[in-house]
């Protein structure tokens, strides 16, 4: 059975030729809609939005360095429920991650639908994205997809994607069902598509692509990339843990906090239905803050801004997937993301687990054996 | 810092270490009063946002202590604690808190005598820390 293939590209075009691509897909009978980054009729911001309609696929700008919103809770809505039928979802790599770990809690499943991923060559953050791409984003997605695959070390140059992306070991969709690959291959003339699960082959097979031997420069090309991004993402370590590594540092990196909780809500595994931090629990009684004020002098308001953090970090920090998403949402600029990846790497270290990584793994905090840990235990 | 008099919130299961306090207490043996029990049903329900709450709060060591494997009364909650402390420590020391200001130990119902000494073991090593930084800085 074929498991790669290749999209011949139409005209030079790799932006046309995934639209079509992704038209072909929508052709096929089971396939009754498809999530994917459209850019908006009425401006040229880009959303998911779920087509049915091949015409509006024209509109469909996967590649586009825009990121507003980590999709993967979008997903949970498709598919809590069976929707009567299949939607192939076009999705980053932090959103396939981010939407492994909510099936791994029963909030989602892959049943109804085929995830379609391309290699992610990152993004610009909101306002950078907007400004730079004017009133012609479909030649500047161009402009940034060839900046990005030919610049002279064979990968990707990136000064100015948002940290999230440049501190990513993730680009390459390692859950989609159907991988759409640039890195390493000559998207002049063709781009690699190749099925990753048995869905993923049963789709490509009705494609009926021209097959293609993955070339040898793909993984030279894939591994310069990650080695970039982790070098990155080690220096962000490095100076994060450099900013918070006393109480008073840290409370110093969040002192512009004002508990909007906007970080929570655009984060796509904060996976409670309600957040404790916003029910009454945290809604004290008046005379309870002169209570604290008096304990030391002083009392900032609003109150438990640090134990919000330190909270979604016991919470969320073993699923965390870098997507940025939280730093994103932010109206203080407080950059949320490297606090939660630095802990998120150690967290996920000690239980031996990555978020994302396999659907199979079940969370660090849902199992539990009797042989281990022992060290941690006694005076 | 000789006259520091650390506090200690120690969660402690009602069916293992709660029981055994009360022994250490029936059998008149003393203990340091740094340590402010606060019984839960099984160490399994102690959130990790309990202890956070707690050194926010300045307390200067969280202790949390149940039954020994296999005696928990809901057969795995002190499984569930022992990785949610692992966690834990893990995340606090970032932030400069020491490890050892956290603690998980298990104490069976019978063991009044080993209470008493390791809650005073308890005290002179978090003695020995100082006070922790929540304590004496603001908090936000
Ligand atoms: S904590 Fe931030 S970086 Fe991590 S998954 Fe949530 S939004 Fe993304
Ligand atoms: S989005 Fe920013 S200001 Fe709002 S709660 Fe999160 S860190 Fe605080
Ligand atoms: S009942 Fe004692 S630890 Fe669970």
């Amino acid at each position: 059975m074929t498991t790669t293939a290749k999209l011949d590209v139409n005209n030079q075009d790799i932006l046309l030729t995934l639209r079509e691509f992704l038209q072909s897909v929508l052709q096929q009978n089971e396939i009754s809609a498809i999530l994917a980054p459209q850019r908006l009729p009425m401006k040229n911001v880009v959303m998911p939005v779920l087509i049915t309609d091949p015409e509006q696929l024209n509109r469909a700008d996967p590649l586009a360095p825009y990121f507003p919103l980590n999709a993967a809770r979008l997903v949970t809505r498709l598919t809590r429920k069976p929707s009567g039928g299949k939607v192939a979802v076009v999705l980053r790599s932090c959103e396939i991650r981010a939407f492994i770990e909510l099936v791994k809690l029963n909030q989602g499943q892959t049943d109804d639908i085929i995830i379609i991923g391309t290699d992610c060559l990152g993004a610009y953050s909101n306002t950078d994205y907007l400004k730079k791409a004017g009133d012609d984003p479909d030649a500047f997605t161009r402009r940034f997809c060839e900046n990005a695959l030919n610049s002279p070390n064979e990968s990707v140059d990136d000064a100015e994607l948002i940290p999230a992306c440049r501190a990513c070991e993730h680009p390459i969709p390692d859950g989609a069902d159907l991988l759409i690959g640039l890195l390493g291959i000559d998207t002049s003339k063709q781009l690699l598509v190749r099925a990753q699960t048995l869905a993923g082959e049963e789709l490509l097979v009705k494609l009926d692509l021209p097959t293609f031997e993955e070339p040898d420069a793909r993984q030279k090309a894939v591994d310069a990339l990650i080695k970039k991004r982790i070098d990155y993402r080690d220096r962000m370590f490095a100076a994060t843990h450099e900013a918070t590594d006393s109480l008073e540092k840290m409370t110093a990196y969040l002192a512009g906090c004002i508990n909007c909780y906007n970080c929570r809500i655009a984060c796509p595994v904060c996976y409670c239905k309600e957040c404790v931090f916003v029910t009454d629990v945290f809604y004290h009684e008046p005379f309870q803050y002169l209570q604290w004020a008096r304990n030391k002098g002083a009392l900032k308001m609003p109150t438990d801004t640090v134990f919000y953090h330190l909270t979604r970090l016991a919470h969320i920090s073993t699923a965390c997937v870098g997507c940025g998403q939280c730093t994103n949402a932010c109206p203080n600029d407080i950059p949320v993301m490297e606090l939660f990846r630095m802990v998120s790497h150690r967290t996920q270290q000690a239980f031996d687990y990555e978020a994302g990584r396999n659907i199979e793994e079940e969370p660090p905090l849902s199992v539990f054996r009797e042989d281990e840990f022992k060290d941690i235990v006694g005076i | 810092m000789d006259d520091f008099e650390p506090t200690i919130i120690a969660f402690v299961c009602n069916w293992c270490t709660y029981t055994a306090a009360d022994l250490a207490g029936t059998s008149r043996l003393a203990y340091p009063k740094n340590v402010r029990l606060i019984r839960v049903m099984c160490t399994g329900m102690v959130d990790p946002q309990h202890v956070i709450k707690a050194f926010l709060e300045g307390a200067d060591g969280v202790l949390v202590s149940g039954c020994h494997p296999g005696d928990c009364h809901y057969i795995n909650g002190n499984y569930k604690a022992r990785r949610r402390i692992k966690l834990l420590k893990e995340i606090l020391p970032q932030f400069g808190f020491d490890e050892k200001r956290l603690r998980l130990t298990w104490i069976g119902a019978s063991d009044g005598i080993q209470f008493a000494e390791i809650m005073r073991e308890l005290v002179m090593q978090v003695k020995a820390l100082g006070p922790s930084e929540a304590r004496l800085k603001m908090v936000i």
